[in-house]
């Protein structure tokens, strides 16, 4: 058998082979079967999108106030009504949504990246540098971060960055032992041990092996990370320790909202239900994915 | 079993000592002092009130006063009550914190148990669809929006429930009760669903059937125990986040709690009472945690024998 | 009058894919006192039959399309839940395949063992403890009062399907339902394990079904054999008739599927390519003091050319002595050497020149292979990384490898999910070959599959063996494989070689009791072998 001479029928040796349907395409198939998360995805992406073309799309001004006007229940001119200061409340809210949003988003990605990357090296050197990390995260973990982060509002509160970086830290640490617990599995998988005993470096392992294997969970718990980052910033918006005025947030929108609900209830309830909405579909999309990624494909 | 406590309890004395040290520095750290924003005072009072409080000496020889008298239990005078140490404000407001804590998680354990078993015993029905689709609502929606709403429904357009206070009037500690739990009623309504549906496509529970068992029993004495191991083991975090969300609950219902008085020294400054509340709620936390470790750690007959054995 | 009678079953089960016929009218009958078998491969509807009968499968997915299943004179499949419930574990009980996750490990084995009495006799607790210690000891668990009060995990495999077959006879049942029970044991244990059950029922006059893929098994005890493939019955009869002169060409196909013969070596070379000198392979797990000897001072030849077989239990250690030759698994002492050369220190760059060398074939042939890399993909990273060809001349090179394990070449873009465990595991002999090794280590690599398709990889790795210049290190635990396919056979247990010999040597005249054991372990006497 003469296998060092390529011939010219290479090309055409393998030409009509058919096309294989790979794991992530059955999954598509299977979540865009979900109605929930196909909803909760479509709102996510209106959402989105809209907080984005904020300041193109906003119908009043932000700051203008108009205070003759006052609190106004919806109108024709104030689609979501006015609040006490005769500002337009979906304004407020598009705003609002904007850092509610950001905050969310960003913080997820500060979790992810350290989370990620910190439970990839100790899942997969694993021994002494793995007992050491993740000795560390329990300890982190034991922390009543709650407490921790009111008091770093408290003490350097109006620094919008800071929240974020807060709130990473605590998210990555979840983060960090699902990677871990992931990475430590597939390792132990025979295809990845048939990868070693082909001779492949580790860094080609990681990347084309553990890698690919290793995403469904982590998507689906980021998708999952967003929601409680953003309740975590409404959280302490509302107790005045989160994002601070003149900017706005959904927490803080519903905290002033609190107040004056016995007067006002629409500027109770429409952040309210921006704040809700958001968080369902976030939710029930993460579900959808969880269910749709899970399966691990037919067996014998 | 006894290393196994003693590892942890060695493991959370260092967890706590960094508590207390990193918020005494953080605290100090912050702009502002607790006397800044009285009424003007002449800088001669500011500074005897200032070394009647210690707080001109070093940083450092404050922190180790601190550390002596917390030895002793003491937590130090509060800067914003005169005449009332920490203590005290702590241990008026820790009896309310708790039982309005208890109520809500038993309300939360009630609720959250039985809808998740009722929703894994018949997956992908009406009785799981409901009870899932309502714990998704009870995530999706906070305390702080719960809270007023249900204040706005019942309170005030149906006058059924008072809307503040605590004792004053009876039913008053429904509506905060039912706000605090109902978040952890969806955590565990989910937990208790997920972790039965995966008891019950093991192998031992068709051996079960397949003895003639009535289904009931299945249930209740094979598919439990395993089923519920998930939700004992969040009950540490639950109860951290009990505690949290009592900050939220008490300022809306002001409820005069823990909750409320820590808030409350956040705003002003108040560095003994935040310091000491902060150490006193941090310590109870990695205590429940522990507890609730082991709790469920023991439930399992396999770490069980571990630790018995000594390994 | 026959104790069970099934006639005409038919169940099938509906899912988002459609509706599959399980079972498609299947008839068969168990006598009082007597051992009925059935044999079936995966996909038979052996199990299926069984479970429909006494409601066990999941009634949603599945479906009971017709047939009568008469017991004890009433028909079980138009019984009510509640009436079913009654029967189960009392005159019909059951033992299943895995022991390891039968039993209920938050619940001490006396707790579960009494149920079946609480239930149906109404029995007072201390009465069903006397009852159930009895009945340990009757199954050779030889301190019953101790073991009632422990768990589980507490025991290993055989002595758990001991306590699943007292919880079955407690309530003296006149069938006994038995599904795979030895399949997940090791050879010597389900020797003992099938005397138990022999011995069992003919104490105590009871009617066993015994489901099982493997003949071999099913030859020495049973006393009617019903054939079944794909839903259907195609063949029934006496043990004796049904492999002298059997007429349906599947069971033809069983039969000649079994390992048989001696192999016929080819060249074998008298320098060996592989030393192993005192090889030790310990495992510390965390926070323990104490070693898991798991290769415990091995020293082995393996000559060019042959095929060495590596008999052992589980635990023995046969896997890790695999994976240690390769550099799988850390070396703790001793040397290994490749050609001549030491590879048990070598780093970077060397040891992958030696890795091309040497390859390994896995067990389990899911696993074995990246379920997100198209079958072009995983035979292209061999050939690609030791450059063994360029890109220009990768297809050829694939599609050779495609021919050369019997796969058909249009397959290339699929993905593992969408074969079966067969083809999964030619995809990965073709990984193993794609650097063109001298030397492989196949671990189990058929333990995995069905009956007719081993002998269909056996064959292939036998003619891939001889065409490629192979010299392999074959471990299994099944001593009729290996007899089929190895020159040589090295015995371990527990760490450590026991005994070695040609294969005709280790048959014909073992000399260690544990070889002895080994080879008594074997079923299928009956078979004539």
């Amino acid at each position: 058998m003469s296998v060092s001479q390529p011939t010219n029928e290479s090309t055409a040796v393998l030409a009509d082979a058919e096309q294989g349907s790979s794991l992530w395409h059955d999954a598509w198939i299977r979540l865009s079967k979900n109605r929930m998360a196909v909803s909760g995805g479509i709102v996510l992406i209106f959402m989105v999108v809209v907080a984005l073309l904020t300041p193109w799309i906003a119908p009043y001004d932000y700051e203008v106030q108009n205070l003759d006007l006052g609190a106004q229940p919806p109108s024709l001119q104030h689609w979501l009504g006015t609040d006490v200061f005769g500002r337009d409340l979906l304004t407020q809210i598009m705003y609002g949504g904007r850092i509610s949003l950001a905050v969310g988003f960003i913080a997820t990605a500060v979790a992810l990246s350290i989370g990620v990357t910190w439970g990839a090296i100790a899942g997969y050197v694993g021994g002494r540098v793995d007992a050491v990390m993740m000795r560390l995260v329990d300890i982190l973990y034991a922390l009543p971060f709650m407490i921790f982060i009111v008091l770093l509002m408290v003490v350097f509160g109006r620094n919008v960055l800071l929240l974020f970086l807060a709130i990473g830290a605590v998210e990555w640490l979840t983060m960090a032992r699902i990677m871990r617990s992931q990475v430590q599995s597939l390792r132990q998988q025979e295809f990845v041990e048939a990868a070693i005993s082909l001779g492949l470096s580790p860094a080609a392992i990681i990347r084309r092996h553990v890698v690919p294997n290793a995403l469904g969970p982590i998507i689906v718990y980021t998708t999952l990370t967003i929601p409680s980052v953003m309740l975590l910033e409404a959280f302490l918006s509302f107790l005045g320790l989160g994002i601070q005025p003149p900017q706005t947030s959904w927490g803080l929108l519903i905290s002033y909202g609190a107040e004056t609900m016995e007067e006002y209830p629409w500027l109770l309830i429409f952040p309210g239900l921006a704040l809700t909405i958001t968080l369902f579909s976030l939710n029930f999309l993460g579900d959808g994915l969880r269910d749709a990624l899970d399966v691990r494909g037919s067996k014998d | 079993m006894l290393k196994f406590i003693a590892t942890r309890l060695l493991q959370a004395i260092p967890v706590i000592f960094i508590v207390i040290t990193a918020t005494f520095f953080l605290v100090r750290a912050a702009p502002g002092g607790p006397f800044d924003d009285e009424k003007v005072v002449l800088p001669e009072v500011k500074r005897a009130l200032e070394a009647q409080y210690k707080l001109d000496l070093p940083l450092h020889e404050q922190y180790l006063a601190y550390l002596s008298d917390l030895a002793n239990g003491d937590l130090g005078p509060s800067f914003k009550y005169p005449g009332r140490s920490v203590n005290e404000i702590l241990f008026s407001g820790l009896p309310v914190t708790a039982e309005l804590g208890f109520y809500a998680l038993m309300i939360a354990l009630v609720i959250g148990v039985l809808a998740g078993v009722a929703a894994a015993l018949k997956p992908n029905t009406r009785q799981d669809y409901i009870p899932m689709t309502l714990a998704m609502i009870g995530i999706c929606m906070p305390s702080f929006l719960l809270g007023p709403l249900l204040v706005l429904v019942f309170g005030i357009y149906l006058e059924w429930l008072p809307i503040s206070g605590w004792g004053a009037i009876p039913g008053d500690k429904i509506l905060p009760s039912i706000t605090l739990g109902a978040a952890y009623a969806a955590y565990i309504a989910r937990l208790s669903r997920a972790g039965m549906l995966e008891v019950l496509s093991q192998d031992y529970i068709r051996t079960a059937r397949a003895k003639g068992l009535p289904e009931w029993k299945v249930v209740t004495k094979h598919a439990l125990r395993g089923g519920l191991i998930p939700v004992i083991a969040f009950l540490g975090p639950a109860f951290a986040g009990l505690l949290a969300g009592s900050f939220v609950v008490e300022t809306i219902f002001q409820i005069p709690g823990l909750g409320r008085f820590y808030v409350q020294a956040a705003f002003n400054r108040d560095y003994t009472m935040i310091l000491g509340t902060t150490v006193f709620l941090s310590t109870l936390i990695v205590l429940f945690n522990l507890l609730s470790d082991i709790t469920a750690a023991w439930l399992n007959p396999r770490l069980r024998a571990q630790f018995k054995g000594g390994a | 009058m026959s104790l069970l009678s099934v006639d005409n079953l038919q169940v099938s089960f509906t899912t988002r894919n459609g509706t599959h016929q399980a079972v498609k009218g299947v008839s068969f009958t168990v006598e009082p006192k007597q051992i009925t078998a059935i044999i079936g491969e995966s996909g038979s509807g052996k199990s299926v039959s069984c479970y429909a009968m006494l409601g066990l499968i999941p009634m949603p997915p599945g479906k009971i399309d017709g047939g009568t299943a008469i017991f004890d004179g009433k028909d079980l499949l138009s019984l009510s839940e509640q009436e079913l419930r009654a029967i189960r574990g009392r005159d019909i009980a059951m033992i299943f395949q895995d022991p390891m996750t039968c039993l209920n490990p938050y619940m001490t084995i006396g707790d579960q063992l009494i149920e079946p009495l609480l239930i149906h006799k109404n029995m007072n607790i201390s009465a069903a403890k006397a009852r159930a210690i009895e009945l340990l000891e009757e199954v050779g668990i030889r301190s019953p009062a101790s073991t009632f009060n422990s768990y589980p995990h507490e025991f290993s495999g055989g002595m758990r399907q001991r306590v699943m077959i007292a919880m079955a006879l407690i309530n003296e049942p006149k069938l006994l339902i038995a599904d795979e029970p030895t399949t997940a044991l090791d050879v010597t244990i389900q020797a003992q394990i099938l005397k138990l059950i022999a011995d069992l029922q003919k104490k105590h006059d009871i009617g066993v079904l015994f489901i099982s893929h493997d003949l071999a098994v099913v030859a020495d005890i049973a006393d009617q054999i019903v054939v079944m493939e794909q839903g259907e019955v195609v063949e029934r009869g006496e043990p004796e008739t049904l492999f002298r002169t059997p007429s349906h060409p599947y069971t033809r196909k069983l039969l000649d599927a079994i390992p048989s013969g001696q192999r016929v070596s080819g060249q074998i070379a008298p320098d060996p390519l592989i030393r192993a000198h005192n090889v030790r392979t310990w495992f510390y797990p965390d926070g323990t003091d104490e070693p898991v000897k798991a290769v415990d001072g091995v020293s082995l030849d393996i000559h060019r050319g042959e095929v060495l077989g590596l008999v052992g239990e589980s635990g023995s250690g046969k896997s890790t002595l695999g994976r240690s030759l390769l550099r799988l698994a850390p070396i703790t002492e001793g040397e290994v050497m490749f050609d001549g050369t030491d590879v048990t220190g070598l780093k970077g760059s060397t040891l992958k020149t030696f890795r091309r060398r040497m390859q390994m074939i896995f067990q389990d042939p899911f696993a074995s292979l990246n379920p997100r890399m198209t079958v072009y993909d995983t035979l292209a990273e061999p050939l690609l990384l030791h450059a063994i060809c360029d890109r220009k001349s990768l297809d050829h090179h694939i599609a050779k490898l495609m021919d050369d394990v019997g796969l058909a070449r249009g397959f290339i873009r699929k993905y593992p999910h969408e074969f079966s465990g067969g083809q999964r595991q030619r995809i990965a002999i073709g990984r193993a070959l794609a650097t063109k090794p001298e030397f492989i280590v196949a671990d189990e690599p058929v333990s995995a599959l069905d009956v007719t398709i081993q002998a269909q990889i056996l064959e292939l790795l036998q003619a891939l063996g001889r065409e490629y210049g192979l010299t392999m290190l074959f471990v299994s635990h099944d001593m009729a494989v290996i007899r089929h396919i190895a020159d040589r056979i090295v015995v371990m247990y527990h760490g450590k070689l026991v005994e070695e010999g040609t294969a005709q040597e280790i048959f014909e005249t073992p000399k260690q009791g544990y070889t002895q054991s080994l080879l008594a372990s074997i079923p299928g006497t009956a078979l004539g072998r």
